[in-house]
């Protein structure tokens, strides 16, 4: 049974998520992505960027939700209290979403997960981007460039056609580099082929990253070489999204140098993405393996603590 | 012993007392001698350990809260991906990722029960003995009314067939357990046997004080294109709506052959209906798991409409229709 639309269950505690019963406002395409956009007041005023949200979905055969970054916040004018979100469409739960229509009721829980979190400093941000990974960073853009700080852009995709939203990206950005796959726009190759050259020219302090696993790790493993701290958001395969199922488990690196399968829904997606453990996750596939229990003589040796120090005081207490 | 089907028939719907308000319901159960405000809990390993639901709402409006599986050392569970989508269910195979059994009373029950919360704590092992301990560790505990004995764990002795496809092998757990526990029993059993009320015989000859029926049966998926199959350990539990048939047979099956025994009924409850199923197969309570992960309001709107449903039908309390099945 679907409940009337505006229907908020939950505490409405500042920080605790709610369910509600969200009227769509408009479903577009743009590009060879979906953008979608709906009515969610108590949601939208909770809502940070790197946070999701959880959809159920009306398909034949489904059963769980669907999770779907927050790409955009509307808090004032004539949209106030919209969520949007953009989506590739190739399952039946995405294939169904391409199908509601202005006014039918979305039932959506969130936010959900960890906010990418905010410098205490003062320095120039960089956001690696890629396909729909980019849609939340303008979220973020937005917020940053709102405290003051420089933002420069990375927008990847395998093809001109599957990078995403340009316009706002320049928009709201100092500088955006473009990188294709197949050349078929900006520089042909991947987003960590111009990381140095883009981090140098903006004296970047901070690097945070949206996309595909795959992306996540190269970009971390890049950043972890240049001595910059990233934060990536991850995407798991999710039954809950609300930390109950541990089915969205990653392998983190800890301080005292072990290894823990944290949940992505909860203590993420958004991750310190120098402590992902990505050589134990099947990263080009999508199966993680278990790590062994003993101790990564990496993980604890002098440089990671000074690491971890940095850090610290960079994100403040979290 | 057989158990007599209750007949309601007409004169006796008449002659019941018929409640004024859905608030005079009477919701209360006893299980096993615990009292229950209501007969809504928690399936294992759906509900992590509480706090996270809690985040929604006051978890302590539940009946109990039967929690993650809890083992002697704790457990990284097993590769990704973990679970997979099927018709009107799913496919999991977490591996029983937990702290382990110090850590959990260390950082898990304290928040429990300082909320007041009624728990039940979900033990599992590859031995006998594993079983034991944790038993032993969860002796007077606060918060802690029961122990459920997830016996669907692979045992070490036997090639990793789990305990619960053997009587015998359930009831040595069963047994090793009852010595430590003092609360009462749950064994958790599987429908994947060719006798149930044969496994579910030894395992209350062993000292169980009663029974949570059923865990997820064992299922696999493969993709067609790749070939991989969808969870990286090959096999997982099937749970959700899609087992819910199986669960209902399986409680009225056990229910028949031992109607003294209370058991709480499990696999795909997600509305008022289903619940009423269940107790009317013999069910005493209900744990309701994989709609959790749909609905994380799922457990308080039971509560809720099983009020209603109750009220509306002029039931003054749920733990009359125990059993109620109407022969045709
Ligand atoms: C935190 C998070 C944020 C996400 N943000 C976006 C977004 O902004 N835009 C977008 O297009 N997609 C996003 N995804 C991926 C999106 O959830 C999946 O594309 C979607 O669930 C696929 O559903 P389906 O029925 O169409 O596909 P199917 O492949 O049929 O789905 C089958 C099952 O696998 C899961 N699944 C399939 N693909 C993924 C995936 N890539 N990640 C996680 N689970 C998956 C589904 O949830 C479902 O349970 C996000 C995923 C996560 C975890
Ligand atoms: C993700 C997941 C994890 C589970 N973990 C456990 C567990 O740790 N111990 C246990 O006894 N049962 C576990 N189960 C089984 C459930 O408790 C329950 O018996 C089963 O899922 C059927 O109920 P449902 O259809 O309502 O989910 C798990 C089920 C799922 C879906
Ligand atoms: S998706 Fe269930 S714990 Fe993360």
């Amino acid at each position: 049974m679907v409940s009337p639309a505006g229907n908020v269950e939950g505490r409405r505690d500042a920080d605790t998520p709610v369910r509600a019963q969200c009227e769509v406002l408009t479903r577009r395409r743009e590009g060879v992505y979906w953008h979608l956009s709906f009515s969610a007041r108590e949601i939208a005023e909770r809502a940070r960027p790197g946070q999701f949200v959880n959809l159920a979905v009306d398909a034949p055969g489904t059963l769980l939700r669907r999770p779907f970054s927050i790409a955009k916040v509307s808090s004032k004018g004539p949209y106030a209290g919209t969520i949007d979100v953009v989506f590739d469409a190739h399952g039946p739960g995405t294939r169904w979403l391409t199908t509601v229509e202005p006014h039918d009721v979305l039932d959506v829980i969130g936010p959900l997960g960890t906010p990418f979190p905010l410098p205490q400093r003062k320095v120039p941000c960089l956001l690696v981007g890629g396909g729909y990974g980019t849609a939340p960073l303008l979220f973020l853009a937005d917020v940053l460039t709102r405290k003051g700080l420089r933002t420069d852009m990375i927008v990847g995709a395998a093809t001109r056609e599957r990078l995403f939203d340009i316009i706002e990206a320049k928009r709201s950005s100092a500088s955006v580099t473009l990188t294709t796959e197949d050349g078929s726009a900006g520089t042909q190759g991947r987003v960590t082929d111009v990381l140095d050259r883009v981090a140098t020219a903006s004296r970047t302090g901070v690097v945070y990253a949206c996309g595909p696993n795959p992306m996540l790790a190269a970009v971390s493993e890049r950043c972890r070489e240049l001595g910059l701290p990233v934060q990536v958001a991850v995407e798991e395969r999710m039954a809950c999204g609300i930390g109950v199922c541990f089915t969205c488990v990653l392998p983190m690196h800890t301080a005292d140098g072990s290894v823990r399968m944290v949940r992505s829904c909860l203590e993420g997606p958004v991750l310190d993405g120098a402590r992902v453990a990505w050589e134990q996750t099947g990263v080009g596939g999508t199966s993680v393996a278990i790590p062994p229990a003993a101790t990564s003589a990496a993980a604890t040796s002098a440089a990671d603590a000074q690491r971890r120090a940095r850090e610290r005081e960079l994100w403040g207490e979290r | 012993m057989s158990a007599e089907v209750r007949r309601v028939d007409a004169s006796e719907l008449a002659a019941r007392e018929v409640p004024e308000t859905e608030a005079e319901v009477d919701l209360a159960v006893d299980l096993a001698g615990i009292h229950l405000d209501n007969p809504i809990t928690t399936a294992s390993g759906c509900f992590a350990s509480g706090r996270e639901v809690d985040r929604f709402y006051d978890i302590t409006e539940l009946g109990a809260i039967v929690v993650k599986s809890i083992t002697r050392e704790p457990r990284q569970g097993l590769p990704t991906p973990r679970m997979a989508e099927t018709p009107a269910g799913m496919l999991n195979a977490i591996g029983l990722q937990n702290p382990g059994v110090e850590a959990w009373l260390e950082h898990d029950l304290p928040w429990l029960a300082e909320r007041g919360a009624k728990v039940i704590a979900s033990i599992a092992g590859t031995t006998p003995d594993d079983f034991r301990h944790v038993a032993r560790a969860l002796r007077r505990q606060p918060g802690i009314v029961a122990l459920e004995v997830n016996l669907s764990c692979p045992n070490v002795s036997h090639r990793g067939l789990v305990f619960a496809c053997s009587g015998p092998d359930s009831a040595e757990v069963i047994s090793a357990v009852h010595r430590e526990a003092e609360v009462p029993v749950l064994a958790k059993l599987t429908a994947d046997v060719t006798d149930l009320p044969g496994v579910a015989e030894q395992v209350v000859a062993a000292g169980a004080d009663g029974l949570t029926l059923i865990n997820t049966l064992l299922g696999m998926a493969i993709d067609p294109d790749t070939g991989h199959p969808e969870l990286a350990n090959t096999y997982g539990g099937l749970s959700g709506p899609a087992i819910r048939p199986v669960a209902v047979r399986a409680v009225h099956q056990v229910h028949q052959a031992l109607p003294d025994v209370p058991i709480i009924g499990c696999g795909g409850v997600r509305e008022v209906g289903d619940v009423i199923q269940f107790v009317r197969a013999g069910a005493s309570a209900v744990a309701v798991g994989t709609s959790t992960f749909v609905d994380p309001f799922v457990g308080q709107h039971l509560i809720g409409g099983l009020r209603r449903w109750l009220g509306e039908r002029g039931f003054a309390s749920i733990a009359e229709l125990r059993g109620a099945v109407q022969p045709w």
